[in-house]
């Protein structure tokens, strides 16, 4: 058996792992439910944006259900505090996820234009109230909250809404929304295609300055480049870089390459959140002494060891067999194409 | 109202509400799995028809379940942090693993199923939905190796500070005897949910058609034969269960028989009005013997009543009140039981009928069957509210009492908690009246077309 903080630290790289591979994936399909009303001319262009995402959506949101999990078993103090501590925030999101998820499945059970206009606008709410949530949790977390000695938060809902986080919630926003476009130029065709490529253009500039935004506050607000150090090594920079490049591919209509470099902007830059925050997970602004690291929050050695094991046999059978679904339905989708379901 | 009340209430209305969908999952995603399978070993397109039929009110149904699933694996953080950092350690691992082993799998293939018709040969095809069918059942264990852990702990020890439990032997969780007495109970009560939906609406089809609809005296052939598997098992297993219940948790029985004093033999109660305050009975018909019978398949045992099960209790854990609430438990067990009965009896009586071809029913079987669909509910909700209320006051049995596991009030106030709840209760409401709006729909509208899929899109 390992030693307890070898494992701890695996863990805490698991549940990055996880949060990384659910912004990249969960990310564009955000995206698209946020372009739907816009996109989307008349209901056959609907029907046609939903179902690029419509094999994929469930699958990607399983990562936060799997991320949530992982952090119950691994980190159960972490699960608490951020859960009860974020409570009506995390209240809303659980809402949004409730109308998205069954959204999908009921807007196309009726005909009725009305039926399907509240859905469609269902998606949306269900896709923008976590793309902009997901921001203002991760802000908050390493910015620090008020948590106290027995690892309880003892703020309120608006100490959550400061301006760092806001910007922070924003610039999720506007990625996920630029990523999700990005994904439907990869995956439809003609004028949708047209459509999506038009506003991803657009979409660049504003995702881009706000996410610049965001790093230079979160020097200012924060100590996450502090501890990241003078060279703060090849992850952000990268992250940087693949989001400036974008626009570039973009023009020359290379959508794949646009699609790994969006995708990459973001991988990089939850990682390099996680980096930053090592080896803490909830940071308190009352005293360094309270705050949640992976020593003090997480399970036993056995434990972690039980779920390595799990995690080792487990977690490269579904990369395998979702990376099989999406090329199952890699073929980009027209409004003429067969839309069966 | 104080924060405990609202979070067990939110708790039980939040569960309940989930626990409509999952039996439903359970249970039609291998009804759907068989017509497929039916449709790629004849080749006979109605089963495909059968198949997109079931398969669509599987599939609104799916998704309801899946949401406020998603409201159950944050619920105990959110309103039971105490709870989650106690048992974190042990009680995360099922749920985690039942993520990555069971989640991924059923929500990745039911993708590929939906939409992958005219992608996947027909075997391939048929394969995804059985492994939607498999990964749903294997959800439920994985739910249940944590709900097992609440209700009989094994595997574990205390820290030094008594602050939190950890986990010694994963694999005394997952082969918990109470776990493989409850899994059975829960799968067969699925299977049983789903035939007797499938039951009911066929029925509703052949009524209108009188008789005359090829597809659905299919449906309801498989769906009675289907229902009667399902209630002999849920049966069964529940007949297990109970005797299980007896080593594990006494005073849940003693509660669900409203059994004051220790009898041997003890008797059954088939209707008691009691006096929770006083221990006692006011009313009281009792068949002698017939518990002794149920518990140890003898007309002879003991069966411990409260009054003694208190007084033991209070020796091992200390001063204070180990009773459940009393009516609850006694009332939900006979609803639960009551229910499972009339459906072995309609299950069987459906069964007669489809043997010999006689699908011309009397107006009143017709009417029994219509209806029968909502038996399973009763019994599902019943059956849950009894394994949780009758453990109280213990929220892990004998470990962590139910008060000392919710958040504290100064983390979360309760005008918190209500405002969440009047959010969920509000949003499951609409959510079960949609639901219930569409698969309504979807079994009115009969069979879809294979030709086009123009106003299914």
């Amino acid at each position: 058996m390992m030693d307890l903080e070898t494992l701890q630290t695996i863990w805490f790289v698991l549940v990055a792992v996880l949060f990384t591979g659910f912004f990249f994936l969960e990310g564009f399909d955000y995206g698209v439910g946020i372009l739907l009303p816009f996109l989307g001319k008349d209901d056959r262009d609907r029907r046609t944006v939903i179902n690029t995402i419509g094999p994929f959506w469930d699958g990607n949101e399983v990562w936060l259900i799997t991320a949530g999990g992982a952090m119950f078993a691994a980190f159960p103090h972490w699960y608490a505090t951020l859960f009860s501590g974020f409570y009506l925030a995390l209240i809303l999101m659980l809402v949004a996820l409730i109308i998205r998820g069954v959204a999908f499945e009921f807007r196309s059970k009726s005909d009725n234009p009305t039926w399907r206009n509240l859905w469609d606008w269902g998606i949306f709410f269900g896709s923008a109230v976590p793309a902009l949530l997901w921001g203002i949790a991760l802000a908050n977390i390493i910015r620090g909250v008020p948590i106290d000695r027995n690892m309880n938060y003892v703020g309120g809902f608006l100490d959550l809404l400061n301006p760092y986080a806001l910007i922070c919630g924003i610039a999720s926003f506007s990625i996920f929304t630029l990523h999700g476009s990005v994904f439907l130029t990869l995956k439809t065709k003609d004028a949708l295609h047209e459509r999506a490529m038009s506003f991803a253009k657009k979409c660049w500039a504003p995702a881009t300055l706000l996410s610049f935004a965001f790093t230079v506050y979160t020097f200012l607000e924060t100590d996450l480049f502090a501890r990241l150090g003078i060279n703060p090594g090849i992850v952000p920079v990268f992250s940087v870089v693949a989001l400036a490049s974008v626009i570039v591919l973009l023009q020359n209509n290379a959508s794949g390459w646009a699609f790994a470099m969006t995708g990459a902007a973001i991988a990089f830059s939850t990682i390099t959140i996680f980096l930053g925050l090592f080896p803490r997970v909830m940071v308190s602004s009352l005293d360094p002494e309270w705050t949640l690291t992976i020593y003090n929050a997480s399970s036993s050695a056995y434990t972690l060891s039980i779920m390595s094991i799990v995690a080792l046999i487990f977690v490269p059978i579904v990369l395998i067999y979702q990376a099989w679904t999406y090329w199952i339905f890699r073929k980009r989708l027209g409004t003429d194409s067969e839309l069966e379901y | 109202m104080e924060a405990l009340f609202l979070a067990r209430l939110q708790f039980a209305l939040t569960s309940v509400f989930h626990f409509f969908f999952v039996p439903l999952t359970l249970g039609l995603s291998i009804f759907v799995a068989i017509m497929e399978t039916a449709y790629v070993k004849t080749g006979n397109e109605m089963y495909k028809r059968l198949t997109k039929f079931w398969g669509n009110i599987f599939l609104i149904n799916f998704a309801v379940g899946v949401v406020t699933g998603i409201v159950m694996e944050f619920q105990f953080g959110l309103n039971w942090s105490e709870y989650s950092r106690f048992v974190g350690d042990i009680f995360g691992v099922p749920l985690a693993i039942e993520a990555l082993l069971a989640f991924f799998l059923e929500s990745t293939f039911l993708g590929i199923w939906v939409f992958g018709w005219d992608r996947l040969s027909k075997k391939l095809h048929a394969t995804t939905i059985w492994i939607v069918a498999i990964a749903s059942n294997l959800s439920a264990l994985w739910i249940l190796v944590a709900n097992s852990f609440m209700q009989s702990p094994v595997g574990y020890r205390l820290t030094e500070d008594g602050s939190r439990a950890e986990m010694t032997d994963f694999w005394a969780l997952l082969f918990n005897p109470h776990v493989w007495v409850q899994f059975p109970h829960v799968i067969a009560g699925g299977i049983t949910t789903g035939a007797f939906l499938v039951i009911a609406i066929s029925t509703f089809h052949l009524a209108r058609n009188k008789g005359n609809n090829e597809p659905f005296k299919k449906s309801l052939r498989y769906g009675a034969v289907y229902a009667f598997v399902g209630t002999i098992l849920v049966t069964l297993a529940g007949h297990t269960q109970m005797q299980d219940l007896l080593r594990t948790q006494p005073m849940k029985v003693a509660a669900a028989e409203a059994l004051w004093e220790t009898e041997n033999p003890a008797s059954f109660s088939l209707f008691t009005i009691g006096n929770e305050e006083e221990l006692r009975d006011v009313f009281s018909i009792r068949i002698p013997g017939l518990l002794s019978f149920l518990a140890f398949n003898s007309f002879e045992g003991e069966v411990k009543g409260i009054k003694d099960l208190q007084a033991e209790y209070e020796i091992t854990y200390g001063p204070g009140n180990y009773i459940p609430p009393i009516a609850i438990s006694y009332w939900s067990f006979r609803l639960m039981v009551g229910a499972g009965t009339l459906m072995l009896i309609i299950a069987s009586l459906t069964l007669l009928y489809v043997i010999r071809n006689n699908y011309a029913f009397p107006r009143w079987v017709e009417k029994l069957l219509l209806w029968s669909f909502l038996f399973p509910y009763l019994a599902n909700s019943t059956g849950w509210i009894l394994a949780e209320i009758g453990r109280q006051p213990w929220i892990v049995f004998g470990l962590l009492r139910t008060e000392d596991a919710v958040t504290p009030a100064s983390v979360v106030s309760s005008s918190e908690v209500m405002f969440s709840m009047i959010v969920f209760v509000l949003i499951y409401s609409a959510l079960t009246l949609a639901d219930i709006y569409l698969i309504k729909k979807s079994a009115v509208a009969g069979l879809p077309s294979l030709e086009t899929t123009e106003g299914r899109i």
